[in-house]
């Protein structure tokens, strides 16, 4: 096949970047070759302060090798930049007068150092803080000479003053505007950021407009506006950058600020591409890495010819990398009329949080001194939620929302390397910090794989982000807020369920077809949550796909760590009989189960039984009346009961008795996740109904219904949701809660997260506000429970699905050997 | 001694699917992908010895019931960041009837 030729122009992060993930996507499409105008391989930009500290090498921050460009037959010219695109013949330029054909052409020139035009600005010791060229200046420079002056009192200006001072120079720091950094700071932020640098040394002029820079040859000092000089041996421009676009404009290539591009990163001239700093998206200029990010993989996608990304533009957050100083500022964090803003100030220990709110939701935080939370606050922002049920310890951080867990673990940047953060896996955090500096990690996912840090039970997931934050600054690629459901495909678990729920999808087969999915048949990830989608959506209709299925799922026991399986059959509301014990007993002795126990949710589950053994012992289970307890499935689980009004001295209802009419009700039905139900006889709470998905705790007066607990990893108290009258009302509210959460929850999102991201509000408003709509939700659950009730147990004792229970065995193989 | 014994029909083995044989030496998996394709692996995850019949098959890959490791159902390989391999058994369909070969099997044991 003729593969068509790719040129790459600026070997830096968003155009490197944009080739990851297009090789990724169609590893054989292109010929590609790369043109770097700096004598570098790709390296990480956002790393050049610490490397001008002294804390990293350059090879440190190097994130493709030249073997890496060799690996994937990408040609590579280094130190020789494209001077010209001539877009008739489709061919670049470059200075050492090479030149190349182009069907693509991608763009990622990014920017240049804006160099105030005062008199003085060329002369030698004035320079920008772009490249490694740059920083190699500063380090011989500071060998040298005494005195620095940084002009911009903005992230990269600070940055590179403290690495100045940490290199033994005088650093000024000139400022034109009162505040430092007041692109990402109020002003209270500001003035502790300036007093905890002056202590480290730095001086600081604010309000100083420069005038000239003075000297001959070499630059020997800076003059102000109102007259005043300082004397200067080295004079650092930081005061922002502007997109490279010459190559662009002189191509003739539609720019304004920056080059202009569209959703899909293509401009004016369909062949080119741009992407990275040098941009204007909607207007935008972005000068951080996280939104390159997001453009590169959209732009690989059309580049691949898939055709389905939209960039629609990024909400940035940043820190200061500046060791010792932890700040942070995300959104719109100067609050507006109306606004209202929660602050926490404690000047002793210098910490300053400010989070500024409309209608109930983050739009923007600065904190300075404790920025922990920070990678929450900003969470909470982009997915807009409503912050309402936790505003009034929202201050305090997120490990004081019921993380019973972990609590002061939280602070994780200030534990010692060896301490443990992924409990499942048992992976350090030094482990992790030292997987993402050397292998150049940006986001959850690649620590996930490579480290299995929080790639379990993901509890830690928290402390994990936090790493990769302080670890890569804002480099940190913090998951998107649309989110694919899994690497087969760009569309997010809301747009699936959409699509089969409008375009009448029904089977697995047409959601890949029509959704375009990238794999043949999907993945261990989205082929569970389709084949759940389909069956909730189509109950009765859909035909169930045993192979997509967990294997607990599909032998319909739990699978332990030797092979075997584990029995849990039902006990309806946890009542049970002499002879259904007897029975148990019975079926115990027979199959020689090693071990019973009692289970959570007061059932008795039997260990290790052998697979071919299941079928049979669920027929003598069927005979006694059992019917399987779907203690292994993405599924109702069990409704706990305490004693209630028929013994217990202080039960006000028939707590048992509505236990059984619910576990009745709800049986068998597939869920998101694992759904437990209890009902409590009274207020003192004996079944622990506050802590499951949802509670019953019966009052003298009625029932109050709780939703969205848990009392697993992370431990959450349940939402009162209403408080109902009858019986009758307490089925029919429960019925349509389950069925909300089952046609609108994503896979795997248990009701604690669900109820979070969609609001208590919201679910009351279905539930409890809108009578005709609960009632059909509820006639929707009972209609898909006529075909979800059928014991599975009895089917397979009865010979269903017999190939998935009886292993072949070759006699004649043993003969033979 | 022939090489190549039957051991099932295609059909007995479900698309997208495994069986589990049982030998004398060994535990076998035996795999049948969306497009037909069938592959013998040992059924056994070099990770924590999880048995791979039980799990998932998308793509020409299985991933571990235990603990989800990847499996290249050609080589055996373990995919991505984790390490390890599994030996794989000779295996080819004619006219619907699925045979394994038994050198494979020995040699491997």
């Amino acid at each position: 096949m003729n593969r068509q030729k790719l040129i790459l122009v600026g070997n830096g992060m968003a155009g490197v970047r944009t080739l990851e993930e297009l090789l990724k996507l169609e590893p054989e499409m292109y010929d590609i070759t790369v043109f770097g105008a700096e004598p570098h391989p790709n390296y990480n930009r956002i790393m050049l302060s610490p490397v001008l500290a002294g804390e990293k090498t350059v090879d440190d921050i190097v994130l493709n090798s030249r073997e890496w460009y060799a690996e994937h037959g990408i040609t590579l010219h280094t130190g020789d930049p494209v001077v010209a695109i001539d877009r008739q013949a489709r061919q670049v330029k470059t200075a050492s007068g090479l030149t190349a054909g182009y069907d693509r052409l991608l763009l990622a020139t990014g920017s240049n150092p804006f160099i105030i035009p005062v008199p003085g600005h060329d002369l030698d010791g004035v320079i920008g803080f772009r490249d490694i060229r740059d920083v190699e200046l500063m380090l011989e420079s500071a060998r040298k000479f005494k005195k620095a002056v940084v002009i911009g009192g903005g992230l990269l200006g600070l940055e590179a003053a403290n690495g100045l001072k940490k290199n033994g120079m005088d650093v000024t720091v000139v400022h034109l505007m009162d505040i430092l950094m007041e692109r990402q700071l109020d002003k209270p932020a500001a003035n502790l950021l300036q007093a905890s640098l002056e202590e480290s040394g730095l001086e600081f002029l604010m309000q100083a407009q420069t005038e000239a820079i003075l000297g001959e040859q070499r630059v020997s000092g800076v003059r102000f506006k109102d007259g005043s000089e300082i004397p200067a041996d080295l004079v650092v421009m930081a005061v922002g950058i502007r997109p490279s676009i010459e190559l662009a404009q002189t191509a003739g290539l539609h720019c304004e600020r920056g080059i202009v591009v569209n959703d899909t990163l293509q401009t004016f001239d369909p062949r080119i591409y741009a992407v990275g700093e040098c941009v204007q998206h909607r207007n935008n200029c972005y000068g951080l890495v996280a939104p390159l990010f997001d453009q590169a993989k959209v732009c690989a996608n059309h580049l691949a010819q898939l055709g389905f990304g939209r960039y629609e533009g990024s909400v940035t957050s940043t820190k200061l990398k500046v060791t010792g100083i932890d700040l942070f500022s995300a959104g719109e964090f100067n609050e507006a009329e109306g606004d209202e803003t929660l602050v926490l100030q404690d000047p002793a220990q210098g910490v300053y949080k400010k989070l500024v709110i409309r209608d109930n939701r983050i739009k923007g935080a600065v904190m300075y001194g404790d920025t922990m939370d920070g990678t929450w606050y900003f969470q909470l922002l982009r997915e807009g939620t409503d912050i309402t049920s936790f505003r009034n310890t929202i201050l305090f951080g997120q490990h004081d929302l019921g993380d019973a867990g972990h609590g002061e673990e939280t602070r994780v940047v200030k534990l010692s390397d060896d301490a443990e953060i992924c409990g499942c896996n048992g992976v350090c955090k030094g482990d992790i910090i030292q997987a993402i500096s050397s292998k150049g990690l940006f986001t959850l996912d690649e620590v996930r794989a490579h480290t299995k840090a929080s790639a379990s039970c993901g509890s830690c997931t928290g402390m994990v982000e936090a790493l990769l934050a302080s670890t890569v600054g804002e480099g940190y690629a913090a998951a998107p807020s649309k989110k694919a459901m899994c690497g087969c495909t760009e569309r997010s678990h809301d747009e699936v369920r959409r699509a089969i729920r409008e375009d009448g999808l029904k089977n697995m087969r047409g959601v890949f077809d029509t959704l375009g999915w990238k794999t043949p048949d999907g993945c261990t990830s989205c082929r569970p949550a389709l084949n759940f989608y389909l069956l909730a959506a189509w109950p009765g209709e859909y035909q169930d796909d045993a192979q997509s299925r967990f294997i607990n799922e599909r032998a319909h026991g739990n699978i332990q760590k030797d092979g075997t399986y584990s029995v849990v059959p039902r006990m309806f509301g946890g009542l049970c009989t002499a002879n259904d014990l007897r029975a148990i007993a019975d079926v115990s002795d027979k199959y020689k189960v090693p071990e019973m126990k009692v289970t959570g949710g007061q059932r008795i589950d039997l260990f290790g039984v052998k697979k071919e053994d299941l079928p049979a012992m669920w027929k003598d289970l069927a005979a006694a009346g059992f019917v399987s307890g779907h203690a292994y499935g993405k599924a109702l689980r069990t409704v706990k009961t305490c004693a209630g009004k028929n013994w217990c001295r202080f039960g006000t209802q028939d707590s048992t008795g509505l236990g059984v009419q619910l576990e009745e009700l709800t049986w068998g039905s597939w869920m998101p996740h694992k759904f437990k139900l209890a009902v409590s006889g009274c207020p003192r709470n004996c079944a622990e109904a506050t802590i499951k998905d949802l509670g019953v705790v019966c009052v003298d007066s009625g029932y109050e219904l709780h939703v969205g607990g848990n009392g697993g990893i992370k431990v959450r108290i349940t939402d009162l949701l209403c408080k109902v009258g009858s019986e009758a009302e307490v089925l029919e509210y429960t019925g349509a809660f389950i069925q909300l959460y089952r046609e609108e929850a994503h896979y795997l999102e248990r009701t604690a997260p669900w109820v979070e991201r969609v609001s208590l509000g919201y679910v009351k408003q279905r539930i409890v506000d809108d009578e005709a709509g609960r009632q059909t939700l509820y006639e929707r659950f009972k209609h898909s429970q006529q075909f979800a009730q059928v014991d599975p147990w009895r089917e397979r004792a009865e010979g269903a699905e017999a190939h998935e229970f009886t292993p072949l065995n070759i006699d004649r193989l043993r003969a033979a050997s | 001694m022939t090489d190549w014994i039957a051991i099932a029909k295609l059909d007995e083995i479900p698309k997208l699917g495994a069986r589990k044989l049982k030998t004398e030496q060994v535990e076998i998996a035996v795999f049948r992908t969306g497009n037909d394709e069938v592959f013998a692996l040992r059924d056994r995850c070099p990770h924590r010895g999880g048995p791979l019949s039980q799990g998932i098959v998308h793509g020409h890959a299985v991933s571990c019931p235990l603990h989800n490791w990847k499996i290249d159902l050609h080589n055996g390989q373990v995919q991505g960041p984790d390490e390890g391999c599994v030996n794989t058994y000779g295996v080819k369909v004619e006219e619907g009837v699925v045979y394994l070969s038994l050198a494979s099997v020995e040699s491997a044991a």
